[in-house]
């Protein structure tokens, strides 16, 4: 028997589609956001506010992951924007369907991209797709333990909203404890409690929003990733 | 439950190494697994089971080598090791910690059985 030294990582061509895509999104000045979150935590719903708070202040694209269905696309297309709908059989999304995706779904007249993961506590926070940043949702109806539970997906998030927090009267948590617990694994995460319901606590997570854009914007101009032609 | 998918994926790096060789057999494959990479042992050494059949490592043994997480505090300068529960700020000095190890995913090495090299169909036996 011969032992032969292979040292690959396992999800090498993942990282690699994603840096593709990376390339793709600097050579455009695409803001991309990769959303996150369990099932029915409401990450349409937040879009769709999130939309209408932005009031057209960038030019936002969709694309939305789900096992079966156009209806999440069908929701942000209601709500304005333009929306492209993956459905595939995985868990989580990967590079590679990403890449897909951007040659059928315009992208060059966006100014933001915002992909809606499948919702999924576990599988998306392995597959980089080439984003800037990460965004995810946890629900006060989820309990507290919740990023004790499922630690890397909060670690590997820039910006964790706490949301449905209009229904934590109902549950036996306090937006204090969900913080504090995200704090714990996630330590340099933006959190902010809010309610698509209400729009409580928009104004603050619109902001970071809009800082996270500005922010990646002034990246890609250091970087020389400007347009300068934009039909290429 | 995305070990399918990773398994698949071993799989595939490990008979794309053994067929530069020209090895048929694939005995032992090695992975390296982090505590903190979101992959769960059981489940990847099953589907790894499952799938095998038909490829070169029909006969492979998944050898794992689990790796713990460790991580850095930049004020004490000092490796802390998070225990069960998950904290990832120092507990010395409350700083918050950087992920050192325990992410990895990787196949470290394969083990296979040595062709018979310079042996043609028509090479004689003996």
């Amino acid at each position: 028997m011969e032992r032969i030294s292979v040292e690959t990582k396992v999800l090498k061509k993942n990282d690699e589609f994603a840096a593709e895509n990376r390339a793709v999104f600097e050579a455009r000045r695409l803001v991309v956001f990769n959303v996150w979150s369990a099932p029915g935590a409401g990450k349409t719903t937040m879009l769709e506010r999130t939309l209408k708070e932005l009031d057209g202040r960038y030019r936002i694209g969709v694309i939305e992951g789900d096992i079966q269905t156009e209806i999440d696309a069908d929701r942000i297309r209601s709500a304005g924007a333009p929306a492209y709908q993956i459905n595939t059989s995985r868990c989580h999304l990967e590079a590679n369907m990403i890449q897909e995706a951007l040659t059928k779904f315009p992208i060059d007249a966006l100014d933001v991209l915002i992909i809606e993961n499948i919702g999924n506590m576990v599988c998306p926070a392995s597959y980089d797709l080439g984003e800037h940043a990460r965004v995810m949702l946890y629900s006060s109806t989820e309990g507290a333990e919740k990023p004790r539970k499922y630690p890397k997906m909060f670690y590997r998030s820039d910006c964790v909203l706490l949301n449905k927090v209009d229904l934590v009267p109902y549950t036996n948590v306090s937006v204090e404890e969900l913080s504090a617990n995200v704090l714990a694994v996630s330590p340099k995460a933006a959190v902010f409690p809010i309610s698509c319901r209400t729009g409580e606590g928009f104004s603050a997570w619109i902001g970071w929003l809009t800082a996270a854009v500005e922010r990646q914007r002034e990246a890609f101009h250091v970087s020389g990733g400007a347009r300068t032609n934009p039909g290429n | 439950m995305h070990e399918a998918g990773i398994a698949a994926s071993v799989l595939e790096i490990a008979e794309t190494e053994a067929r530069k060789l020209g090895a048929t057999t694939i005995r032992v494959v090695k992975l390296r697994l982090g505590d903190f990479s979101g992959v769960v042992a059981d489940a990847l050494e099953f589907a790894f089971e499952a799938l095998k059949a038909g490829t070169l490592a029909d006969q492979a043994r998944l050898e794992i080598e689990r790796i713990p997480l460790t991580a850095w505090c930049s004020t004490c300068q000092a490796t802390r090791q998070p225990q069960e529960e998950l904290m990832l700020w120092c507990p010395a000095c409350n700083t918050p910690l950087e992920v050192m190890t325990g992410q990895e995913l990787d196949v470290e090495y394969i083990e296979i059985d040595e062709p018979e090299r310079g042996r043609e169909p028509w090479s004689a036996s003996a």
